[in-house]
């Protein structure tokens, strides 16, 4: 067997996230993908009030913090039959956008740039040669010489002291890295920019739900009284602040992040690695009609299959010929049948065959993972951006076609190279382009919403369970920042019954199943050289392009194994 | 405080030409041009930024999110200027073994001196399975790594009473910082997530005065936790005249009205919200519009539904139950809102039973 090295923690990721990869020759030859924690909030689901439920959910992930408390209200608005006023649907999809822009701002410089950007190199860097630089991607104000010079000495300073912190053993000097001290410099002067703004953007979600992370929903619309001559709720003062935040978002979006983006991918991109499985898939997100299949969404709904964009076949969420879990080398096991299960007739009961912590190796002979193996019509499918992105493409979507045409063109690459750790780091800032504008447009519609008298944020005709069917079920289903996502839940006797969530990163992290298909983590790690296996650099650039959520994917809310209601129907 | 570098290399007998020679291999070590010896000289004589180990245990980061978001101090003159951040899952730039390495370092060179943050409750169920890092169980982590440092902080909700996963029948046996942390102390600042100005505020504290922070008796800061959510409430006028919002989206919700009787629990809920706010101080919950949770109470997801109220609130002047006192005054109120053509919502069901076994709060 080939020498085998652990990364654990795989750091600048939300959770915990193990990966032991198998080295042959300086190249990865197998991979193994672990999410080393579990939290059992199944149990904890069974017989409470389906209103409450998002407030449980949301704790899935305080990084993913918006979309599971959406996709839990409109799961249970599915179950109860309720439509939501124009005003809580606008504000919601503001509240969306606010997170995907924020959230893959976040990503691209405090969890993943160092994967690219030499820290130290930038200590290097001639200031006005760095300015000079910046000046020429981006009419962004703050890039003077003085600027950089100001960043560098803080930086100095901060090296100088010897106490690292952060940036302490990091794989400084490692071969892999190619940007001149100059784009090191303009990276790191932007990681702290972005930090401070970061902060600033989420307050869209305190305005519109009190507090961020974790802002407060409500099933039937939004809890947020919309009366603009009232000092005690949403007014001019409060939309005013929304747009100003708005608008310094397009700016840092537009500014920062994208120039950054090019600059840094025009140094990489013969790092043609990490693209593994060749399965894409799309739930859609911010369509008009939730309800139905999102072909016409901004971002559409589709699977590709083996990379073929001339095909896009349909999903649906709720077809359990579709979307099945197995748990192959999942430390669960199911009751009765064999096989995966659909989330309606979902389980999870524990059965850890692990080592006894502490431990070396896990064996990936047997179960190896918290993380379950969800599948479409049997097949592993790769989440997020970059898939949406491929789904939109091929369904031939304007805004994103151009989007991506346009890329690449000032790339000089073809669309073969999306299929690559950088192609899916790319598709997150195109997809962050085309969210800050539907922003903006949400924002304005909102406001002419409001303006034609229109004030209604909460539907209240289905709030008392007494209005309830006996027994119905829901489900919601969006795209996260990360990747596609669908809550589903059962409701019987006005209490949860089932709920179970798919999320993002339990597609992308999923361990391997027993007829050898690895999941998209494990799949996009094989065939990567190594300049320095003790440093592995190359793995935490690969993984990091997914940007796992580790707690969303091994939460596994599901709990009493019920047979499942027939789909679409509530019983009165 | 810890002695710097060069007290320490004085105290032991090197002179301070030895100590410049120091600064100036080191220059050359860590690669950098010779005008950097005099920074790094001075960098060693002035006091260390204090070292603080950032753990993440059974979580959901909510509260590393929440953390970056401090507008005073900023989360950048945090890092830079007041801590050293040797440990932090989320931000560092290590991984696996260098990431470790780097944390026992820290534990190594500052015994006695390191604060350790955690976030994340402590699995016990079943060896410990249910949380590992680097092969090892979240309590093996958290006992090495709070021996020899100066104090827990116990971040969250998580951290102080096990939040969400520690829910009835909380299936991994989640426990808080507290009950596993006895020698050094620990100091509970929770909510789900607690706000950012108060998580860097009370390692601010402990930097400008050099002493953990009063707490209450429940081992909370007094300076944030000391009172009630109601306390404070910028809607408690609505309150104590009788004015409620008696469901969503209605007249009394279009008015900024008191949220009680919709489910808020800020009468038994201590925390800052209502006075620092959030997200520098933009808003809070309540004044959003939807009631408090609770999140920072022991216990909070088993005192839901989240939207009914308590029976009766502890600790206040008010002699009637607000459903009694409701019903009349809201009659009353009723009236001249009726003026503005919208009292439907208004006169509602006041006929809920009272709630006997909620007598909670601290």
């Amino acid at each position: 067997m080939a020498p085998r090295i652990v990364v654990d923690p795989i750091t600048r990721i939300e959770g915990h996230l193990r990966i032991e990869a198998e080295i042959d020759n300086g190249k990865i030859v197998d991979a193994f993908s672990s999410g080393t924690t579990f939290r059992g909030l199944e149990i904890i689901m069974e017989g409470r009030d389906p209103r409450d439920a998002w407030a449980f959910v949301q704790r899935i992930c305080g990084v993913c913090t918006h979309i599971h408390a959406i996709a839990s209200v409109q799961a249970v608005e599915d179950a109860l039959g309720i439509s939501i006023p124009k005003n809580a649907d606008l504000i919601r999809k503001i509240m969306t956008a606010t997170q995907f822009v924020q959230d893959h701002v976040i990503h691209f410089y405090h969890l993943h740039a160092m994967d690219w950007v030499d820290v130290v190199s930038a200590l290097k860097a001639d200031p006005k040669a760095t300015s000079a630089l910046g000046q020429s991607i981006s009419n962004y104000p703050k890039s003077s010489a003085g600027f950089f010079t100001d960043i560098q000495n803080t930086l100095k300073g901060f090296v100088g002291s010897g106490q690292l912190g952060i940036f302490a053993n990091g794989y400084w000097g490692h071969p892999a890295y190619k940007l001149p001290p100059e784009a090191n410099l303009l990276a790191v002067a932007h990681y702290l920019e972005a930090l401070e703004w970061q902060k600033d953007i989420v307050r869209i979600h305190t305005i519109f739900g009190g507090k961020n992370p974790h802002p407060n929903y409500l099933v039937g619309g939004m809890a947020c009284a919309i009366n603009v001559d009232n000092d005690n709720t949403i007014n001019m003062e409060r939309l005013d602040l929304v747009a100003r935040e708005i608008n310094k978002a397009m700016d840092f979006v537009n500014q920062v992040y994208l120039p950054d983006l090019f600059a840094i991918a025009s140094f990489y991109k013969d790092w043609r690695f990490g693209g593994g499985i060749t399965n894409y898939m799309s739930y859609g997100s911010l369509a008009d009609n939730k309800v139905d299949n999102t072909k016409d969404a901004i971002f559409p709904g589709g699977v590709i299959l083996n990379r073929n964009l001339n095909e896009v076949f349909d999903v649906d969420p709720r077809d359990p010929e579709q979307i099945k879990e197995v748990i192959d080398h999942s430390w669960y096991e199911y009751s009765g049948v064999e096989g995966g299960r659909h989330p309606w007739n979902g389980e999870t009961k524990v059965k850890y065959t692990g080592p006894k912590p502490p431990y070396q190796q896990l064996d990936p002979a047997g179960k190896y993972s918290w993380i379950k193996t969800p599948q479409w019509k049997g097949q592993p499918m790769e989440v997020g951006p970059l898939a949406r992105m491929l789904v939109g493409y091929a369904r031939g979507n304007d805004t994103i076609k151009n989007s991506v045409d346009e890329a690449l063109q000032k790339l000089g690459l073809g669309v073969e190279s999306l299929f690559s750790a950088l192609g899916r780091t790319a598709a997150r800032g195109l997809e962050t382009k085309i969210m800050v504008e539907q922003l903006k447009k949400y924002y304005d519609e909102l406001l002419t919403n409001i303006k034609a008298g229109d004030s209604q944020v909460f539907e209240p005709s289905k709030w008392e369970p007494a209005s309830w069917p006996k027994q119905c079920q829901g489900v919601g289903f969006t795209e996260a920042p990360r990747g596609s996502l669908a809550h589903y839940v059962k409701i019987e006797n006005e209490k949860i019954s089932l709920y179970q969530a798919v999320v993002p990163t339990t597609w992308n992290a999923a361990p391997a199943d027993n007829r050898g298909q690895k999941g998209p983590y494990e799949s996009a790690l094989i065939g990567t050289p190594l300049a320095d296996p003790e440093k592995p650099l190359e793995i935490l650039r690969i993984i990091h392009s997914f940007d796992p959520c580790i707690a969303c994917a091994a939460h596994i809310i599901d709990f009493k194994t019920g047979e499942p209601l027939n789909d679409y129907q509530c019983f009165y | 405080m810890k002695e710097t570098f060069y007290q320490e290399m004085r105290r032991k007998g090197y002179s301070r030409r030895d100590f410049l020679r120091m600064c100036g291999i080191l220059t050359a070590v860590m690669g950098l041009e010779a005008s950097f010896t005099s920074r790094i000289a001075n960098a060693l004589q002035t006091k260390p930024r204090l070292p603080v180990i950032y753990l993440q245990l059974q979580e959901c980061t909510c509260c590393a999110e929440s953390f970056i978001r401090t507008a005073h101090p900023l989360f950048s003159e945090l890092i830079f200027n007041m801590i050293s951040l040797d440990y932090m899952e989320t931000l560092q730039a290590a991984a696996g073994l260098q990431a470790e390495e780097a944390k026992m370092k820290t534990m190594q060179d500052n015994k006695g001196h390191y604060l350790v943050v955690v976030e994340g409750s402590i699995p016990l169920n079943d060896n410990g399975i249910y949380c590992t890092v680097g092969g090892r169980s979240a309590k093996d982590i958290l006992i090495e790594t709070a021996r020899d440092s100066v104090a827990v902080i116990a971040y969250g909700s998580c951290a102080t009473n096990t939040c969400v996963q520690g829910a009835h029948p909380n299936p991994t046996g989640a426990v808080p910082v507290r009950n596993i942390v006895s020698q050094v102390p620990v100091i509970d600042v929770p909510g789900c997530p607690p706000i950012a100005e108060v998580i860097a505020g009370v390692i601010a504290h402990y930097l400008t005065f050099d002493r953990i922070p009063e707490l209450t008796r429940l081992g909370r800061p007094k300076a944030f936790y000391n009172h009630r959510i109601h306390d404070n409430c910028s809607r408690r006028a609505f309150f104590d005249a009788g004015m409620f919002v008696e469901k969503f989206d209605d007249e009394g919700a279009k008015q900024g009205w008191c949220l009680y009787k919709v489910g808020c629990k800020g009468p038994t809920t201590y925390n800052a919200c209502a006075i620092t706010q959030w997200n520098n101080g933009v808003s809070w919950p309540v004044k959003s519009g939807h009631p408090c949770m609770g999140c920072s109470e022991p216990g909070f997801y088993d005192n839901f539904p989240l939207y009914d109220h308590l029976a009766h609130i502890p600790g206040t002047a008010m002699p009637f139950e607000a459903d009694k006192l409701g019903k009349w005054i809201t009659g009353v109120t009723a009236a001249g809102v009726a003026l503005h053509g919208a009292a439907t919502g208004i006169i509602k069901r006041v006929d809920r039973e009272p709630r006997k076994d909620e007598e909670g709060g601290e």
